[in-house]
């Protein structure tokens, strides 16, 4: 095994390292945020916010990540040429930098699978906490922000780290689409030097050290936070 | 504030199919901007007959990944429980390894590396080197992956067995390998089987991962086709079609699985 | 029932590792398009310049050939892991990759090109690109020309696994320019979705890094298959073959050839 060209492209890795984790942070953060709406549009809306999501959720649940992001990045960018005026006139549109297709498509991604999640634990609150809060008379958005939604919360606390570190092995996907994370950087250095093994070796190894900080954070955090 | 009962069946939502099904269609609706039936059509002309041979081949390194998955995992789960101690290290590592490393990165490192290591270990035994066939090299790589995940699911399946229900037949003088042949493996396939179809789910799409280092599946077929064709869109959308297909199928399919199985079954499972 | 299905997929796991009839020569081709080289038609069949020649060649060396497609950035390791006996994937002959494999002779030299939007400048030097961005290849000489020339200029390289993602990409607004190969970039610009671009210039010539021509990628230990090869491409130049598959694919003159001037 060779790692002499290592010390060369440290400072390129750790660049595509710092976008890998922006990437899984804004895609967690903007996919949870997304989730919920669409948790309670099946739990609680009425017949067409109810199909919309269901139907969302299971085209995002029933397709490959990978077609996905082709479908965001290259189907749209199919479809420029034939918008008259689109190049001349949205020029920022046009040109708009790969990762923010590839953030797009993660964060729907992770609402699509979170919000059948979030959707079990709303369901699982009990009733009658609801109706209690309701009878002491909250209106229905104060249930939902102080009582509804922290306790499905807590209960989806456990499997969060899972989803996370789930989110995080999609992540390499990015580098399908030209966006140099850490994936992107490592095909890089795979194609300089010429070498397969050792430069996805390391990147594996770096996966596996996130994945042991996140589930240490994760498990940092359940102690604070998690009551009973 | 209605609680849906029907949709609590282990999660599975079968009502969608039909919902699903609309979705398909308005998607080859909305890109009805030229005609589709020539870039379709089967033959010469079109691209339908490589997308179909593409579907095919994907669920085809899916089926039979699976298959070895599966038996990869229940060597595994059997392992970590029954299995001499000296064992469990190996299989925890395989485990945790394979579980917490993306699948894109094990399945480039498998591929290049997989027929690598098989030759060079017949190279030793003085045997030339093989050439591995595209497909089962695909195969192998999925299988071994999803062999992890199954491990777990399979483990947890087991664990959640009745205990009485494996004493007794210990007591009645089954040897192991009877016992788990007609005891253990019908008891634990409905309580495993949630996690089976999520790992079926998971190996369809999977299977798209391996269009990336060249082998001809769905996905790759659909990215040759609109490489050529141009018509990106268009053939992106049908080959997601194809997908959200295949995955309602599954779920109806898993669905009616699960209800013929639990027929017999206690209530709810008494972890041990 | 698993017992069945065990037995299932035992026979067709021995089935295809059987595999079709074995061919006595296998080619490894890149399985992304590209045309007019190497592309597949809408049967699903190989076509191309370079699918002619192999044709052709095999035929006067007397082998039997078979086409086996690897992902373009895999293509040397899967040639090391004997997957394939030679690369024909209009793969340039550098320096750096001779370290690793060996190759035949040429067979065709293409040229470096850069295209771009129709009105959009035509001086294309690296300091002129600043801040705009080039699409290349990855993988490919292009990309190693662009990371040497042009990305320490302030240019912003954009690399791409598929040489048709980059020429989509150009299409939709989101490159400025794309440099590859001449040839395969005139087959583009005569498409449809090529209307929007024309040819800018050819860039200097580096032969470090460009190569000196395309050939067959060979394992080093593979001689007489390389003298076969090599043979063979004499043959196919002195009979006009060369220029007979040429003149097929519309692309007369436009490559220099072996055993033309």
């Amino acid at each position: 095994m060779q790692w002499a060209w290592l010390p060369g492209y440290l400072p390129a890795l750790l660049q595509g390292l710092g976008i890998t984790l922006f990437v899984l942070v804004a895609s967690v953060i903007g996919g949870f945020s997304l989730a919920v709406p669409l948790a309670l549009a099946q739990v609680r809306g009425r017949t067409l916010p109810r199909s919309l999501s269901r139907v969302f959720c299971s085209y995002i649940r029933g397709t490959p990540l990978l077609m996905q992001l082709y479908l965001l990045y290259y189907g749209i960018g199919s479809l420029f040429p034939f918008i008259p005026g689109v190049r001349e006139n949205f020029q920022w549109l046009v040109r708009l930098d790969a990762i923010y297709y590839v953030l797009a498509a993660f964060t729907l991604s992770f609402a699509g699978y979170e919000a059948e999640i979030m959707r079990g634990a709303f369901l699982s609150v009990p009733r009658g906490e609801l109706e209690a809060a309701e009878a002491l008379g909250l209106s229905r958005a104060q249930v939902l922000w102080r009582i509804w939604l922290p306790s499905a919360f807590q209960k989806v606390l456990p499997t969060l780290t899972g989803e996370v570190i789930g989110q995080l092995k999609s992540t390499p996907l990015a580098f399908t689409v030209p966006v140099m994370d850490l994936m992107g950087v490592a095909h890089r250095v795979m194609q300089d030097t010429y070498r397969i093994y050792e430069p996805l070796l390391f990147v594996a190894a770096i996966y596996l050290a996130l994945t042991f900080l996140i589930v240490q954070l994760f498990a940092l955090a359940e102690l604070k936070h998690l009551k009973r | 504030m209605e609680i849906d009962w029907k949709a609590q069946t282990a999660g599975f939502q079968i009502g969608a199919s039909a919902l699903a099904g609309t979705v398909s269609a308005l998607n080859l609706i909305v890109m009805a901007v030229a005609p589709l039936a020539t870039l379709l059509s089967f033959g010469d002309e079109g691209y339908g007959d490589e997308l179909f041979w593409g579907a095919v081949r994907t669920l085809e390194i899916s089926l039979f990944g699976y298959v070895l998955g599966i038996g990869l995992g229940l060597l595994g789960a059997v392992g970590k429980l029954y299995g001499p101690a000296v064992f469990r290290p190996m299989f925890s590592g395989y485990t945790t390894l394979f579980r917490a490393v993306p699948e894109l990165i094990l399945i480039m490192l498998l591929y290049y590396a997989g027929t690598d290591a098989i030759n060079a270990g017949l190279a030793k035994l003085g045997i030339g080197a093989v050439e591995v066939n595209g497909m089962v090299a695909a195969i192998c790589v999925l299988g071994v992956v999803q062999g992890a995940y199954a491990t777990e699911v399979l483990r947890a399946g087991i664990l959640a067995i009745p205990i009485g229900q494996l004493e007794a037949a210990t007591a009645l003088g089954m040897s192991p390998v009877l016992r788990f042949r007609r005891i253990m493996l019908p008891a634990m396939l409905p309580l495993a089987l949630p996690g089976l179809a999520n790992l079926w789910l998971n190996i369809t799409k999977d299977s798209a991962l391996v269009s990336v280092v060249g082998f001809t599946e769905l996905a790759l077929a659909t990215q040759q086709a609109a490489g050529v064709s141009k018509r990106y869109f268009a053939l992106y959308v049908v080959a997601q079609g194809v997908y959200l297909l295949i995955s309602q199928c599954s779920l109806s399919i898993f669905g009616w699985l699960e209800g013929n199985m639990r027929r017999g079954q206690p209530g709810t499972a008494v972890a041990r | 029932m698993k017992k069945i299905v065990k037995a299932l997929a035992g026979v067709v796991f021995g089935l295809s590792l059987a595999g079709p009839a074995h061919a006595d020569l296998k080619l490894g081709v890149a399985a992304e398009p590209y045309p007019p080289f190497t592309s597949k038609d809408a049967s699903g069949k190989w076509v191309g310049w370079e699918i002619d020649l192999m044709t052709a060649l095999c035929a006067d060396i007397g082998e039997k050939c078979a086409v086996e497609e690897v992902a373009w950035d895999g293509i040397i390791p899967a040639l090391q892991a004997k997957k394939f006996d030679a690369i024909m994937a209009s793969m340039s002959i550098t320096e750096k990759r001779k370290a690793t494999i060996s190759f035949s002779d040429m067979y065709y030299i293409g040229l470096p090109t850069v295209i771009g939007a129709k009105g959009a400048d035509k001086d294309i030097s690296p300091e002129h690109l600043k801040g705009k961005n080039l699409g290349v290849q990855a993988s490919t000489i292009h990309a190693a020309y662009a990371a040497k020339y042009f990305e320490p200029k302030g240019v912003a390289i954009k690399t791409y696994g598929k040489q048709d993602e980059v020429n989509a990409d150009l299409a939709a607004g989101r490159l400025d320019y794309v440099l590859a190969d001449g040839v395969s970039l005139d087959d583009f610009l005569n498409s449809d979705q090529g209307g929007c671009c024309e040819v800018k210039a050819a860039v200097p010539y580096d032969a470090e890094i460009l190569g000196v021509g395309v050939g067959f990628g060979l394992r080093k230990e593979d001689t007489a298959l390389q003298a076969k090869l090599n043979k063979g491409i004499a043959d196919l130049a002195a009979n006009g073959t060369f220029d007979k598959i040429s003149d097929k694919w519309k692309l007369t003159g436009k490559l220099k050839l072996p055993g033309s001037k």
